[in-house]
């Protein structure tokens, strides 16, 4: 596979490591009355959609980028590549 | 009909006009006692032992393609019990025990061959936890041995001794662990179930749950709706997907493991042998081909296919240990779709549906516990209460911290 | 022995003859021969056995798809098994011999199993061999097993070598047959970068072996002028000898280039090259294969494709026999026998079952309209064949056309399905084709070679258009839109006799009818119970006859009952060139401590630690085994001072304004208060909650701390971080760098270790006890000015400190601290007295810390904060990882000093039967402790702080021991810490 980089551009997926779905930014808060619950699901469950599917990929023999690809599970193709940064601040994390 | 020796004879000398259907092709009864989603080897052999051992056969299995299409037809065919933790090994083990007794239970040559399996062992550190884990199979009934270099030179000589990056300081051998013929595991189940009343509905996809007040009542299906008793979700690989259809979440991610074969080639390697510092394990199939494979290609997919890097990372294990296998041809590549569980370990569990029950995530070690996954999902399924080997095999374990981590590698799927 | 199957013409050079070997038997051919084609010429039809029945196989292609001549290819270390005769390049002094039979070739034992076929049927074994039980792994398998396979391998390591390359291009042109020429031409002469590429040595396809004409001139010529334009042009890569066996993601495919095969020496050039191309787009121009029809014994010697049959004569100058009879259902046949006619072959007979005039007016040709061929006579070759009408016509040869299907294993290869098409009753490229790819000619059905040409430029241009590139497509070459008519006709009802289906593995019409029978009715059931489609040639040939009978059993159209689709790769490739150079001491890169050098030249063993490779004792002379030096190694860092390399500890350099508040998120402990000049243990869960590593993390400034990790864990800690700091906290004011490979660092441990740092560090820095004590850090220069960082840490328990310098000192640095400690008997030690001494103050390392135990259980749950956030607080609280009687991390000394404790060992209490319910826990590291004088471990048990000096019973059974051991404290030396202290 090959994933287009933001900041440099097509590279083969060899390069990168991939974690999982990129629900895993948004960490839930540690003092919600429920965060044993909520910890759960972040922990542990998971949508696995056969189709389009947000996740994380970090660019380690490269520029430690970790990147948000969208990419189609049954298909491979990959619509969308982001800074897995600005989508978190997009997702409203901060410090 | 009965399969012998004589049979084969019998039906060679009078123009092989004898045989008859293996099994039916049934039309989808409008309900059933208990309705199996997942016509592969689990499903399979979870209706087989529920019509032999809790004698249930208002029974049917409904498979989307055709019977065994899963992972049951395209895995590396490996039996063995060689596990650390109390939730795992005693299952597996008991795996083993059924395996050890299926051909004569089936009445179907399924070529159990335990012609052992070896993990090699690199450091001491490996060697630690090879003992530790040796001896937990021990006190769960299973065999072990452990041999060190100079007895594995006497009969592995083709193994690299001598020039290899990780040096080759012992292994661990399971004797009685081994290979079996895995679409003839699948058919051996269908036969036995189906001549004791269970109806195997090929080319039957479900389509949705039919779940009233947190009851499951039956399955939409392509042929029309199924009423059932129970329903049992057996379709690891695509869990997530069919689960999604009870609006389920699990704690399963979808990953490709590929396989591979080699041309067929003369007796060439008397077991299975595995090697964890590189990702590689082969085996020899009674045909002749090697049969081998290493790692998850490691990002969620449905696909049935893989690429390149795992391909090649692979071939630089088996080149590794054994550079003599490298004038062999890889013949055939495939990719199955795993389960991969959030610890590695699978799941024989009701759900929180009533009625509603769920076998999967077996990540890619499936194949070898098919005949206790079906064992112990039927009498889950028959008792309400499950099999004293598969007490841990929980969804909850994760709320609950009872986790069967067998590699310690924390809730990454791809990992495991 | 003479070429007595030589004829006229063709493309081989007569002016140099070749002198080859087949069973030990020399004979002669020529440059541009195969070794199938050479055979033939010689009139050694018969070359091999097949898989079940051994029965006497010919060459029956002149391709890849060859399921019969596979050979024993080269000799010793080189043999290599199941090679296609067809596809081997002649060369002088080759050697080649056939594989399956038990005695020779002629009289093969195994034979016997074509005469017990009744009993041999599909899927027989399934049936039988189960009693008594014992039976199966020590009597009938190794029968099966050494009956089946193939070619043997020789045993011995693969004496050559692979390399692996990538490349690049707009257009990756897959075939360099007529339309895959035309398709490059048309991007080369645009300016597009282009590869082509073609598994044959001689491009051109089926052009060279037709008496095709093309834009005036043979089609042969056309090729060859063609082929010299594209590589003579800068932006052309002209690959003959190259597989593309795969089409992979996004446009990558993998492909087999064979360098030396085709010589007798490889002159140390390496024998393959495994390239992946990374294309832009792509053509498929892939051709098609000729698929033969079944009927009785269709599968002797001699009986072969009529298209190859037509490769022989025209390209090879090669005849099967002198009396060839064609056997055809569709046009195409009838031009072998024209070709065989003009080359002075005779054709007794064309068998055409349309029952129809003849295509084309072959004089004194018989021609046999609506007829079949049922049945032929012979046992090494075709003595004479037998028609439905009762005819029997003595040949020595039948070429048997059944009709083409396009080659669209690559369209598959990402689970894209064929679709069928009546007209040419053959499956042709569906709609979802993997991304980029086009497909044109044969492959696409496109089956006269004015529509192949048409449809390569067509395509190309397509292709250059989505790329952006203008096509300069200039007028067509002309050529002809030959006949190509065909009926749907499968397999000889008539026939009596065993018909084969799948060649190589023995399947025949009969083992069909039977599966479908016993209800393997999905075309995929079928072929894993027959095995047809699952040989070396994975059904090349074979397939769709296989599915045509089905379908007709089953009174259903062949695409209603399915298509089978293709897995890569394409063609077989070898694992040697699959693995290139990572092998033997290549397999992995090692990575060396900045001391390796040193410690080489000072009598260090090495051990593998991950990609490390770590000193793991230093033998002295007089040193009987490793346990003397490991002891006096440990000895000397309690009583004096020792030096060992640490480099290999992660390193990661932290700064920013928010740089302890970020590591109070991702250590368990807090960091933030730290001072600076001062260091503090941290340890880091993961999420889950469970121990995930351990180290020390020193503060040098306000916003600059530097982490250690564990060997094993730098790299994923570090990915970790970045994780954090990316993805979880992006507006922290903090930057992470590896500083691993930046600094050398070296652990000295002992009372000494004071005494001998003052003779190397710059006097101007005082590290008394007072002005730099325990967990002190600091910058300082050694040895004159060169910087470098202190940190006074200890994993061994005694006095110590690590010393940091840049990397490139670190050989220089060892040999400093070893001289400048002579004075004290300073000893550098290794990775074992690491260990030993480790385990004797109860540190835990990797063997503890193994992914699966909590802080809970190493008896550091109180320092996994509550108060502030951080990674893993919250599932560390889960029921079961906080259970009281969790097992807990003790110490344990053998009740008898004299015994040798076992790591792995699991722990049962005294009187408790051994089984898994009663496992109470289990040893995990063991060392002789040569300060106690006896050995030592560490392990968990069940609740195992509460029971100090309680007996319990360290079961292996693995090695057969038991053995009493107590439960003690794990810090077995100094427990007050006051040496560290001092």
């Amino acid at each position: 596979m090959i994933i287009d980089h933001p900041l440099l551009g097509p590279r083969d997926a060899a390069e990168f490591v991939y974690l999982g779905d990129a629900a895993l930014i948004d960490r839930p808060d540690w003092q919600a009355d429920d965060a044993m619950e909520q910890f759960h699901s972040y922990g542990y469950l998971r949508d696995n959609p056969a189709g389009q599917h947000q996740e994380l990929w970090y660019h380690e023999q490269g520029d430690r980028s970790w990147l948000v690809v969208t990419r189609n599970t049954l298909t491979h193709e990959i619509t969308a590549v982001e800074l897995a940064r600005d989508v978190a601040r997009k997702r409203g994390r901060g410090k | 009909m009965r399969y012998s020796g004589f049979k084969v004879l019998w039906e060679g000398l009078t123009g092989n006009k004898g045989w008859a259907r293996v099994w039916r092709e049934p039309e989808p009864k409008a309900e059933y006692d208990i309705v199996i989603i997942g016509g592969g080897g689990h499903g399979l052999s979870t209706a087989y032992y529920l019509a032999k051992e809790f004698g249930l056969t208002k029974v049917a299995v409904l498979e989307k393609g055709w019977l065994g299409s899963g992972n049951i037809g395209r895995n590396t065919t490996i039996i063995r019990s060689n596990y650390l933790l109390p939730g795992n090994e005693p299952f597996y083990e008991f795996s083993m025990k059924l395996w050890e007794n299926l051909e004569q239970d089936t009445n179907y040559n399924s070529m159990v061959s335990q012609r052992s399996i070896l993990n090699l062992i690199h450091t001491d550190g490996q060697r630690d936890a090879f003992v530790r884990r040796a001896n937990a199979m021990f006190l769960a009934g299973a065999d072990a041995e452990l041999v060190d270099a100079a007895q594995l030179k006497k009969e592995l000589p083709f193994l690299d001794y001598d020039n290899a990056r990780f040096p080759i300081k012992g292994g661990l051998f399971q004797r009685r662990g081994g290979t079996a013929r895995h679409d003839a595991v699948a058919w051996g189940y269908a036969r036995g179930a189906d001549s004791r009343g269970v109806d195997i509905i090929q080319n039957c996809e479900v389509t949705g749950f039919q779940i009233e007040n947190g009851r499951c009542l039956g399955v939409e299906t392509s042929r029309g709706p199924i009423r059932a008793k129970k329903v049992a979700m057996c379709v690891a690989g695509s869990s997530g997907r069919v689960a999604a259809m009870a609006g389920m979440r699990l704690p399963i991610e979808s990953h490709v493991l590929q396989a591979f074969v080699s041309e067929g080639l003369k007796p060439t390697l008397p077991g299975v042998i595995t090697f964890g510092a590189g990702h590689f394990y082969v085996s020899q199939s009674d045909k002749g081909g090697l049969v081998f494979g290493g790692d998850i290609d490691g990002y969620n997919t449905y696909a049935q296919r893989g690429n390149l890097p795992v391909v090649e990372d692979v071939c630089e294990g088996g080149m590794a240990i054994m550079p003599m296998i490298g004038r062999a041809r890889l013949l055939r590549s495939w990719g199955g779709v795993m389960d991969m569980s959030m610890d590695g370990s699978p799941f024989i569990d009701k759900t929180h549906i009533d009625g509603l029950y769920f076998n999967g995530g077996w990540c890619y070690g499936g194949f070898k516990a098919t005949p206790a996954s079906g064992f112990c999902y039927a009498h889950l399924l028959a008792r309400d209460e499950p099999h004293p080997t598969a007490t841990q095999m929980r969804l909850d374990r994760f709320m609950t911290g009872n986790l069967i981590d067998e590699k310690g590698m924390g809730n990454q799927p791809n990992l495991h | 022995m003479s070429q007595k199957n030589r004829i006229t013409g063709g493309l081989i050079d007569r002016s140099k003859e070749i002198k080859f070997r087949f069973n030990n038997k020399w004979f002669r051919g020529h440059p541009g021969d195969t070794l199938a084609s050479a055979l033939l010429a010689n009139g050694q039809l018969l070359v091999g056995r097949s898989f079940k029945y051994h029965r006497p196989r010919g060459v029956f292609t002149d391709g890849s798809e060859e399921p019969n001549a596979l050979v024993h290819l080269r000799d010793g270390a080189y043999q290599e098994p199941n090679t296609r005769a067809t596809m081997v390049e002649l060369f002088d002094g080759l050697n080649a011999t056939s594989q399956n039979h038990r005695g020779s070739l002629e009289y093969d034992l195994l034979a016997v199993n074509d005469f017990l076929s009744p009993f041999l049927s599909a899927g027989f074994y399934y049936k039988t061999f189960m009693w008594p039980k014992a039976f199966w792994e020590k009597l009938y398998e190794p029968i099966i097993r050494s009956a089946a396979g193939l070619g043997r391998l020789s045993m011995k390591d693969d004496p050559d070598t692979y390399d692996k390359g990538f490349l690049h291009c707009d257009l990756l042109v897959i075939g360099a047959g007529p339309s895959g020429l035309m398709a490059a031409l048309t991007a080369a002469r645009s300016g597009a970068r282009v590869i082509l590429a073609d598994e044959d040595f001689r491009p051109g396809g089926r052009l060279n072996s037709e008496t095709l004409e093309l834009g005036g001139m043979s089609g042969t010529d056309w090729a060859a002028e063609t082929a010299a334009e594209l590589a003579s042009m800068d932006n052309v890569r002209l690959m003959p000898r190259t597989t593309v066996y795969g089409a992979y993601d996004h446009g990558i495919y993998g492909a087999l280039e064979r360098c030396t095969d085709h010589l007798a020496d490889g002159g140390g050039k390496p024998r393959q090259v495994l390239w992946r191309i990374y294309s832009r787009r792509a053509v498929l121009a892939a051709g098609a294969t000729e698929r033969p029809i079944a009927f009785g014994n269709n599968d002797r010697p001699g009986i072969m494709l009529a298209s190859a049959v037509r490769s022989y004569a025209n390209r090879y100058a090669a005849t099967p026999g002198k009396h060839v009879a064609v056997f055809t259902n569709n046009d195409d046949g009838w031009r072998t026998a024209a070709d065989l006619i003009a080359k002075g072959v005779e054709v007794p007979v064309v068998v055409d079952s349309r029952d129809r005039p003849a295509p084309i007016d072959l004089p004194g040709v018989r021609h046999v309209a609506g007829e079949a061929v049922m049945n032929t006579i012979g046992r090494k070759g075709v003595k004479s064949i037998t028609l439905t009408n009762g005819q029997v016509i003595p040949v020595d040869a039948l070429a048997v056309s059944g009709g083409w299907n396009p080659n669209v294993h690559l369209t598959c290869h990402q689970r894209g399905r064929p679709t069928w098409r009546d007209d040419l009753c053959a499956f042709v490229p569906g709609g979802d084709l993997p991304v980029g790819m086009a497909v044109a000619g044969a492959a696409n059905g496109a089956m006269t070679l004015a529509a192949a040409l048409a449809e390569g430029q067509a395509q190309a241009t397509a292709q250059l258009d989505a790329l952006g590139i203008k096509s300069t497509a200039d007028d067509l070459p002309q050529a002809e839109d030959e006949p190509r008519e065909a009926a749907a006709f499968w397999h000889v009802k008539q026939s009596r006799h065993r018909a084969w289906v799948d060649l190589q593995n023995d399947v025949t019409v009969k083992d069909i009818k039977l599966a479908n029978t016993e209800g393997f009715r999905s075309v995929e059931l079928l072929k894993r119970y027959t095995t047809m489609g699952m040989a070396t040639d994975q059904g090349k040939t074979s397939n769709i006859a296989g599915l045509a009978i089905l379908a007709e059993e089953r009174g259903k159209t062949i695409p209603e009952v399915g298509t089978t689709i293709f897995r890569p790769p394409y063609t077989p490739v070898p694992i040697g060139a699959l693995a290139g150079r990572a092998r033997g001491k290549d397999f992995r890169p090692y990575r060396l401590t900045p001391s390796h050098k040193w410690a080489e030249e000072n009598g260090a063993s090495f051990v593998t630690v991950g990609n490390w490779l770590r000193a793991e004792w230093y033998t002295r002379p007089g040193e009987q085994g490793w346990r003397d030096s490991v002891d006096r190694e440990a000895q000397a860092a309690r009583t004096s001072v020792g030096i060992c390399d640490v480099t290999t500890l992660g390193k990661i350099d932290i700064q920013g304004k928010d740089a302890g508040a970020f590591l109070d998120k991702v250590y368990a402990n807090t960091f933030s208060t730290l001072k600076v000049g001062r260091v503090r243990y941290g340890l880091m869960l993961r999420e889950d909650g469970i121990c995930y590593d351990d180290g020390t993390t020193a503060r040098m400034d306000e916003n600059h701390y530097v982490m250690t990790t564990t060997t094993a864990n730098a790299v994923t800690v570090f990915r970790r971080l970045e994780f954090a700091r990316q993805c979880l906290w992006p507006d922290m004011d903090v930057h992470l760098i590896s500083t691993t490979d930046g600094w050398a660092q070296f652990a000295v441990a002992g009372p000494k270790s004071r005494d001998l740092l003052r003779k190397v560090i710059d006097a101007d820095h005082d590290i008394s006890n007072e002005a730099f004590p325990f967990m002190a850090c600091g910058h300082v220069t050694v040895c004159g000015g060169t910087p470098g960082r202190l940190f006074r840490i200890s994993f061994s328990g005694e006095m110590a400190y690590e010393i940091a310098v840049p990397a490139r000192f670190g050989n220089s640095m060892m040999a400093v601290l070893n001289e400048a400690g002579k004075e004290f008997d300073a000893a550098p030690y290794g990775t074992e007295a690491l260990g030993v001494m480790r385990i004797e103050k109860g540190h835990c390392t990797g063997n503890e810390l193994n992914g699966q135990t909590t802080a809970h259980n190493i008896g550091l749950g109180k320092m996994v904060s509550q108060k502030k956030e951080c990674i893993g607080q919250v599932l560390a609280q889960r029921p079961e990882l906080t259970r009281e009687d969790a097992v807990r991390l003790v110490g344990f000394r053998p009740v008898d000093r004299d015994k040798k404790l076992i790591a792995g060992s699991h722990f049962l209490n005294k009187h408790a039967p051994s089984d898994m319910e009663h496992d109470q826990g289990w040893m995990t590291s063991v060392a002789y402790s040569p300060n106690l004088g006896h050995h030592i471990g560490l392990g968990f048990i069940k609740s195992g702080h509460e029971r100090m000096g309680e007996i319990v019973r360290a079961v292996s059974p693995v090695h057969g021991t038991e053995m009493e051991v107590e439960i003690v404290s794990a810090h077995f030396v100094d427990p007050e810490g006051e040496r560290l202290r001092g």
